[in-house]
């Protein structure tokens, strides 16, 4: 299994070809997919006809980072002329009639859009069992869940069958599913990418980001996609680093210094989980990093605050999916109303339900102040604590989750419960901070666990250099999950 | 029965779309009359994962408003989403602004019946426009060409008192949005909109009573009658007990009532909150003067211009600039002209006739100021009588063309050459021996007629006065 950079130096000696590349996966979609679960769709023809496009494109003496290499994208993100459904009935049918930016950017670079990666219904939800579709199985063990809701991308790049995908996080939906899934997630500061195209669920929480095999890739993804768009008002016009040329060759550690939120290692934290990250900790001060511990004193708001935001957010953002003008629509309505009410009670899932009732009522007059105006305040109490916790170190390190992968159904009846595993990723969100999570070691079970390192705002640099020294010095990060494509065979040729 | 006087208290919101060439958030044109649904893109028909992107043009533009009405400018004004569910609106909420306008207090100049008055506004505010849906047979569509055109919303305070003050208001504001070239202001094509509460308390009281709202009122006269039906239908509930009850109303013109639509009960709540999707707009200082000093003039500002730089009487200056449009062609035809108050007088009085006659805008007449101006000049300098001149007008203001050359192809030109005008004075007097001698008996009143014989006599070419003046030299000998 080759990384995204690897495969760039085999295709640029001319070792091999994009459409060898394509075929490669497909075959592994082939053999694992109808056990994995990870792709909704995949247009085999129109991917090989763009890896045909880079490899005639490379021969007429054209290169780039990404030129011939595949990326599947979570099914949230518009792309001209596929399906668009969010996982959910309401968009079945919908074809998206535009790029999003995001995507474009991957377009221009010459990567190859390989599939439609599966999801919790329109990105609400933390194990990809609250798709319309599909239950997508964990590569580490088919018993678990690869997390949520960008759980169908995590899962195929964890079983060899996409380089590289597309994820979006709003609470923790690139990193916790990375963290599952044992790969590379990176979510960016609020407006370092742009959400145009991005199926809005919380628009002031929502960023797209890449889900690689290894840091180095996250870097390379990000550097394509960064920067200011003029579709989107709240992309920020910083300039955009060279991320990739910034990571460290050796000692990338040496002299930062980490918080470790105390706040964040206290009671629920599963005990392997806790083991695996103070190791890591240790790790990182073996590579010369300096930890020192930090406060933030809100944490035990942030699932409230997050929830309470997002939902309300959410619930406006929704309720575009009326039947009107795409999408599902009812078979039989009276009138206005009636065509509302049915199309939306069909299209919807129950947790989509859920949220947009939450944020209806937090919304609603004689409730709005004391929940989404406090819910505000709060926000910006936690961003305060992470304002005066970036005075006192470079990055933030911490688990990305409570626990490794749950079982399947076992946050079925229970949405509480799930809302809770969110707690280390969703301030990141409401804070506008970057996270990056990677892998950091494994339970007894052999599930992965995840190391999250927190940015301030357009920090990436920072925490793409850490998580890429912690990456150098470790090995977790090249272990392949049993049920990943060609275990089955002999690992010859080295792919 | 109660035997109570009433006092009605009445206030605006006005609905204005604004002179954009794209919508508020897209790059739609905002052209009107086009095929259904094809001014429309992925972000004003509200797909998803569009974006909304601020039209600047329409912020400038609403400030501009804001500042020709004395408002004060929000440095820093926010959007939010107002949700309710209607196929008209894509994406279920619209884009307005809630908690933070852009523009804050000022009021529009009226003139009522005790002078000038001023009817204070609270707010002006930026919004989109929704789509419109229309009714088939079998079926509804939803025309979206419209969809997120800007929209500004004038709310005056509930400041009048009769619905000729609301007309008054209403021509003022139009007036001035004239003015400031902001909008068309076409109530009957709709781009300007106007929904009217009103509700009575006893005379004396200082406390609001339980409103109405008003609407379908899509020119000046359906508000002035919808209100006047409105408050007596007011008056006489409250006369005969009853309550007023919170509701809105639409206008039926032809059964010249208002009727009920729905009650408060059935209000939605909007569930406002901050629009994630843009950013607060804010304004420089700098940039508001900016915006300021390019500040077209007010109608107050052209009246007082009017009556001193071109010698008019107040009441003159008064109609020429109550319409943009009329201000402006008087002022082209009245620049280089000596006789401003002549070029006044054409047209205050011909130009307006016309124009209410054939239902046409003076921006489109055929006449252009520099022919009016060249008309007068020809009157002045007394080589066309009167006469010919109104002639000459109708006929520039049919067909157009250069009033020097028509008086020339045609032998208009006024006759002033006392040789030439001789011979048709003797004719006259001639012809008319008894008016003569009443002339000479001491009958002034005959040279009028003789001299109306002359006119006759040149098929109106001769210059009156000199007419007059041979035939009195003649009948004196
Ligand atoms: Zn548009």
């Amino acid at each position: 299994m080759l990384t995204a950079h690897e495969l760039q130096d085999r295709l640029v000696r001319g070792d091999c070809s994009s459409v060898e590349i394509v075929q490669e996966l497909l075959a592994a979609i082939q053999e694992v997919d109808g056990t994995i679960r990870g792709y909704l769709s995949v247009d085999a023809e129109a991917a090989l006809a763009q890896a045909r496009a880079a490899d005639a494109a490379r021969a007429t003496g054209r290169g780039g980072p990404l030129l011939g290499i595949p990326v599947a994208i979570k099914d949230v993100l518009n792309v001209a002329g596929q399906p668009c459904g969010c996982a959910s009935k309401m968009l079945r049918g919908y074809v998206a009639p535009y790029d999003a930016t995001a995507v474009a950017a991957l377009r221009a670079a010459g990567a190859v859009l390989l599939g439609r990666t599966n999801m919790d219904e329109f990105a609400m939800g933390s194990t990809t069992e609250n798709s319309a579709f599909q239950v997508t199985r964990n590569p580490w063990s088919l018993e678990h869940v690869p997390g949520g809701s960008s759980g169908g991308s995590a899962a195929v790049v964890a079983a060899g069958e996409a380089v590289a995908a597309l994820g979006s996080d709003t609470g923790g939906s690139i990193r916790q599913p990375a963290g599952f899934c044992g790969c590379v997630g990176l979510k960016p500061s609020y407006g370092r990418v742009s959400r145009y195209g991005l199926t809005a669920f919380a628009s002031s929480l929502d960023q797209i980001g890449p889900m690689t095999r290894d840091v180095r890739d996250a870097a390379r993804l990000l550097g394509v996609m960064a920067g200011h768009d003029p579709h989107d008002s709240t992309s920020l016009p910083a300039p955009v680093e060279d991320y990739e040329a910034g990571l460290p060759v050796s000692g990338g550690l040496r002299g930062m210094r980490l918080g470790m939120p105390r706040e964040y290692f206290g009671g629920g934290l599963d005990t392997e989980v806790e083991a695996a990250v103070s190791a890591a900790v240790e790790e990182c001060r073996r590579q010369g990093a300096e930890v020192v511990e930090i406060s933030l004193p809100h944490t035990r708001y942030a699932i409230a605050t997050y929830y309470i935001v997002a939902c309300a957010e959410a619930s406006a953002n929704l309720s575009r999916f009326d039947g009107v003008r795409y999408g599902h629509r009812t078979a039989v309505a009276g009138d206005a109303t009636e065509l509302y009410l049915r199309s939306r009670a069909e299209g919807f899932g129950a947790e989509v339900k859920r949220r947009i009732l939450l944020g209806t009522y937090v919304l609603s007059s004689g409730y709005h102040d004391a929940y989404y105006l406090r819910a505000q305040k709060v926000r910006t109490l936690i961003r305060r604590d992470f304002d005066a916790a970036f005075e006192r170190c470079a990055a933030i390190v911490c688990p990305v989750a409570p626990t490794a992968a749950y079982r399947l159904g076992a946050t079925g009846g229970d949405p509480l419960k799930m809302y809770l595993g969110d707690v280390f990723t969703v301030t990141a969100n409401l804070a506008g901070l970057c996270g990056l999570a990677l892998p950091c070691g494994f339970t007894a079970a052999g599930l992965p666990v995840g190391l999250q390192f927190l940015g301030p705002a357009l920090g990436e640099a920072r925490v793409l250099r850490a998580g890429r020294a912690y990456e150098q010095a470790t090995a977790w990060h090249t272990r392949r999950a049993p049920h990943a494509a060609g275990m089955a065979r002999t690992e010859a040729g080295g792919k | 029965m109660s035997a109570a006087r009433y006092e009605a208290v009445i206030g605006l919101e006005v609905h204005v779309q604004l002179k954009t060439r794209s919508k508020m958030f897209c790059g739609c044109a905002t052209s009107f009359g086009a095929e259904p649904n094809t001014n429309v893109c992925p972000v004003c028909l509200g797909y998803p994962g569009t974006m909304p992107v601020m039209n600047r043009e329409a912020i400038r533009l609403t400030v501009l408003s804001g500042l020709m009405l004395g408002c004060r400018i929000n440095p820093r004004s926010k959007f939010d989403r107002k949700s309710y569910f209607y196929p008209d609106m894509p994406k279920n909420y619209q884009i307005t602004q809630y908690d933070q306008p852009l523009c804050l207090g000022g009021g529009v100049e009226i003139e009522g019946a005790s002078g000038l008055a001023t009817v204070p506004l609270t707010r002006i505010h930026l919004e989109e426009d929704v789509a419109k849906n229309m009714h088939f047979a079998t079926c509804s569509g939803v025309d979206f060409n419209r969809a997120g055109s800007p929209l500004m919303e004038i709310v005056s305070e509930p400041a009048m008192h009769t619905p000729e003050q609301a007309v008054a208001y209403l021509q003022g504001l139009k007036q001035t949005l004239m003015y400031a070239g902001v909008s068309d202001c076409n109530l009957e094509e709709g781009n300007m909109r106007c929904d009217v509460n009103v509700s009575l308390r006893p005379v004396g009281a200082t406390a609001l009573g339980t409103k109405a709202e008003l609407k379908n009122l899509n020119s000046f006269k359906s508000v002035l009658l919808a209100l006047r039906a409105e408050i007596g239908r007011q008056e006489q509930l409250l006369r005969e007990g009853g309550r007023v009850v919170q509701e809105t109303r639409r206008w039926d013109v032809e059964a010249g009532a208002t009727f009920l639509m729905r009650t408060k009960e059935d209000a939605h709540d909007y569930r406002y909150f901050p629009e994630p999707d843009l950013m607060p707009v804010v304004l420089s200082e700098q940039q508001i003067a900016e915006w300021a000093r390019g500040l077209p003039e007010t109608p107050r500002q052209r009246r007082a211009r009017f009556a001193s730089e071109y010698s008019l009487p107040e009441y003159d200056a008064r109609v020429l600039a109550a319409d943009k449009a009329v201000g402006d062609y008087f002022e082209a035809a009245a620049r280089g002209s000596k006789a401003p108050k002549i070029v006044s007088n054409w047209v205050m009085t011909e130009m307006l006739r016309r124009l209410g006659e054939t239902g046409q805008e003076i921006a489109a007449v055929q006449i252009t100021p520099a022919a009016l101006a060249e008309l007068v000049e020809l009157t002045e300098a007394g080589a066309i009588n009167s006469n010919t001149a109104r002639e000459l007008f109708g006929e520039l203001f049919a067909n157009g063309g250069s009033p020097r050359a028509l008086v020339e192809a045609r032998g208009l030109a006024q006759v002033s050459d006392s040789g030439a005008l001789q011979a048709l004075v003797d004719q006259a007097i001639r012809e008319n021996a008894k008016s003569a001698e009443d002339f000479r008996g001491g009958k002034a009143v005959a040279l009028k007629f003789l001299t109306g014989q002359v006119m006759r006599l040149s098929r109106g070419k001769a210059n009156p006065q000199l007419a007059a003046q041979l035939l009195e030299e003649r009948l004196k000998k």
